[in-house]
C-alpha cells in the first residue's frame, strides 16, 4: 500500500517538476528593453581587450580607443569582397550621422592577414575608407588570441601559381560600448540604417 | 601544427581536467584496493577508460576547436557526450567500484550526502529523465539559444558539461545491469519505452534540420568557420548526424534491453513468489 501512495506521489511530482522545467525554459526567450536592429551580445562575451600594432607599427591596445562606441571587424586587404563592402557600408553609416555624433564612432578594421598587410599597406587601405577608422594587425599568435577571445576564427587557404591566397574570416561587426563593454553583434547583411540606428542610440545612451 | 598542438586543449579548462582526473583516478585506486572477486574484468574496464577517454578527448584536445567552428563537428562532440561516451561507462558497470568507495564514506558523511540521492531519485524518474535527455538537445539546439552558446564561454562550457552529465544520468537509468525483478532498477518495459520515445523525439528534431531549405544554425556563418565548407553541407551533415545515430542507438538500446528481459525471464519468479508468501 505504501509502494504505491509512493508511486502516485512520484507521479504529482514528476509532473509538476515538468511544468517548473518548461515555464523556466520558455522564460529564457526575448525581453530585450531596446529594438537592436544587431544581435544583444551584452554579457555574453569579454570587454575589449588586445594587443596589436597599428598601421603607423606602434603597438597598441584596447585602452587606446577608449572612450568611444567602436566596430571591430576582422579582414585582410586583399579581401575581394566582404571586407571592401562592409567597411564601405560602415563609412556611409558613419559620415551618415550627426556632425557632432561622428567622432564619437571609431572603426576597428583588424588584418588577419599579417604575412602580406604590413603596417604601410594597412594605412593605404584603411584611408580609403574614410576618417573613423583605424587599422589593426599583429603577430599570428596575437591574432589567434583576440580572434578567440571572441569566439571567431580565421584561416589561410593554398596559395595559387602567383602566391595568392584567400583568407577566411569572421563577417561579423562586433560593436563595444564606450567602457569597452560588448553590446552588439551586426550581421553584414543588415542595412546602412539599421546600423546607423543601433549605432545613434549607443551614442547617445551615456552620453 | 604539431601532434602536441593537437593533443593540447584548445580552449584550456582546469575544472573539466582535474574531474577527468579525479573520476579516473578513483576507478584506478578503487580496482586495485578492491576484493579480487569484486572487480571488473578487462572488457569492462577497457569500456570505462575508452568511455572516459573519448569524452575527454572532444571537451580537451584540438577536436573542441573543431567543433566551436563547425556545425557537424559540434554535433559529433555531442553525439559522444550525450550518447556513446555514457553508453560505455554505463555498459561498462562501474558499480563495484563505487561500492568500494561507498564504503568508505564515513556514516556522518552519509547522511549529509543524503539530499543528493532525493535529487537523483527525482531525476532518475522515467518521464522527467526522458524530458531531461531530450529536451536538453533541443534546447541547445534552439537557433536563438544555440547562437548565444556558440558566443559565450560560460554558454559554452555548461552546454557540454550538461549534455555529458545527463548522457550519464540517463544512460545509467536504461542500462543499469541490477535486475528490475528484485532491485529498485526501472523495469525492461518501461525502459523500452523511454528509449523509443527519446528515439522518436530525436528523430523529429534531426529531420527538421536535415529538411531544413534555410540556414537554421548561422552563428558559424557569423563566425567563421574553421575551414571553408559549404555552409549547406555542414548543416546536412550535422542534422544527419543528430537524426541517425542516436535513433539506432535507441533501436540498439531495445534490442539489448529484450535480450536481458529474455534471459530474467522465469529466473527470479520464485524468489518473488516466496516473497509475496512471506509478505502475505
Amino acid at each position: 500500500m505504501r509502494t504505491r501512495f509512493w508511486r502516485q506521489r512520484t507521479n504529482i511530482i514528476s509532473a509538476t517538476l515538468t511544468l517548473i522545467a518548461s515555464l523556466l525554459l520558455t522564460g529564457c526567450f526575448g525581453n530585450d528593453e531596446e529594438d537592436w536592429n544587431g544581435k544583444n551580445i551584452s554579457g555574453l562575451m569579454p570587454e575589449l581587450e588586445f594587443d596589436l600594432i597599428n598601421s603607423q607599427g606602434k603597438s597598441v591596445s584596447g585602452d587606446d580607443y577608449s572612450g568611444r562606441v567602436r566596430m571591430l571587424f576582422f579582414g585582410f586587404t586583399s579581401c575581394p569582397d566582404v571586407c571592401p563592402t562592409a567597411l564601405q557600408k560602415l563609412n556611409q553609416v558613419t559620415s551618415g550621422l550627426d556632425p557632432e555624433l561622428q567622432d564619437e564612432v571609431l572603426t576597428l578594421f583588424v588584418s588577419v592577414d599579417p604575412k602580406r598587410d604590413t603596417p604601410e599597406r594597412l594605412a593605404k587601405y584603411v584611408d580609403f575608407f574614410g576618417d573613423n577608422i583605424v587599422g589593426l594587425t599583429g603577430k599570428e599568435p596575437q591574432l589567434r588570441e583576440l580572434a578567440k577571445r571572441y569566439r571567431t576564427t580565421f584561416g589561410y587557404d593554398e596559395p595559387d601559381a602567383d602566391g595568392n591566397y584567400a583568407v577566411s574570416h569572421s563577417s561579423a561587426i562586433y560593436v563595444f560600448d564606450r567602457e569597452g563593454n560588448p553590446r552588439l553583434l551586426m550581421r553584414p547583411d543588415l542595412s546602412g540604417e539599421e546600423i546607423r540606428h543601433d549605432l545613434a542610440a549607443l551614442i547617445q545612451e551615456d552620453a | 601544427m604539431s601532434l602536441l598542438d593537437y593533443l593540447l586543449p584548445y580552449d584550456f579548462s582546469p575544472l573539466t581536467i582535474l574531474s577527468y582526473m579525479l573520476v579516473m583516478g578513483f576507478y584506478g585506486v578503487g580496482l586495485i584496493r578492491m576484493p579480487e572477486q569484486d572487480r571488473p574484468g578487462s572488457l569492462r574496464i577497457f569500456a570505462f577508460t575508452l568511455g572516459v577517454l573519448i569524452c575527454y578527448a572532444v571537451m580537451q584536445t584540438r577536436f573542441d576547436y573543431y567543433a566551436q567552428y563547425m556545425f557537424f563537428v559540434h554535433r559529433g562532440q555531442h553525439l559522444i557526450l550525450h550518447h556513446i561516451g555514457p553508453i560505455l561507462i554505463a555498459l561498462s558497470n562501474p558499480l563495484p567500484v563505487m561500492r568500494f568507495w561507498f564504503a568508505k564514506i564515513s556514516p556522518g558523511w552519509r547522511h549529509t550526502l543524503r539530499p543528493l540521492g532525493w535529487v537523483y531519485n527525482v531525476l532518475q524518474q522515467p518521464f522527467i529523465a526522458l524530458f531531461l535527455f531530450v529536451g536538453l538537445i533541443y534546447f541547445w539546439l534552439w537557433p536563438s539559444i544555440h547562437f548565444d552558446a556558440m558566443l559565450s564561454r560560460d554558454l559554452y562550457w555548461v552546454m557540454n558539461w550538461s549534455m555529458l552529465l545527463d548522457g550519464l544520468l540517463f544512460w545509467w537509468l536504461i542500462f543499469d545491469p541490477r535486475p528490475p525483478a528484485i532491485t529498485s532498477s526501472l523495469g525492461y518495459g518501461r525502459r523500452m519505452l523511454v528509449l523509443a520515445a527519446a528515439g522518436v523525439l530525436q528523430m523529429f528534431l534531426g529531420a527538421w534540420i536535415v529538411f531544413s531549405r534555410d540556414m537554421v544554425y548561422d552563428v558559424y556563418e557569423v563566425c567563421g568557420r574553421a575551414w571553408p565548407l559549404d555552409p549547406e553541407v555542414d548543416q546536412l551533415l550535422g542534422g544527419m548526424l543528430t537524426y541517425i545515430p542516436p535513433a539506432m542507438m535507441s533501436i540498439l538500446g531495445i534490442l539489448l534491453m529484450l535480450r536481458r528481459a529474455m534471459h530474467q525471464d522465469g529466473k527470479y519468479t520464485n524468489q518473488s513468489k516466496q516473497l509475496e508468501e512471506t509478505a502475505s
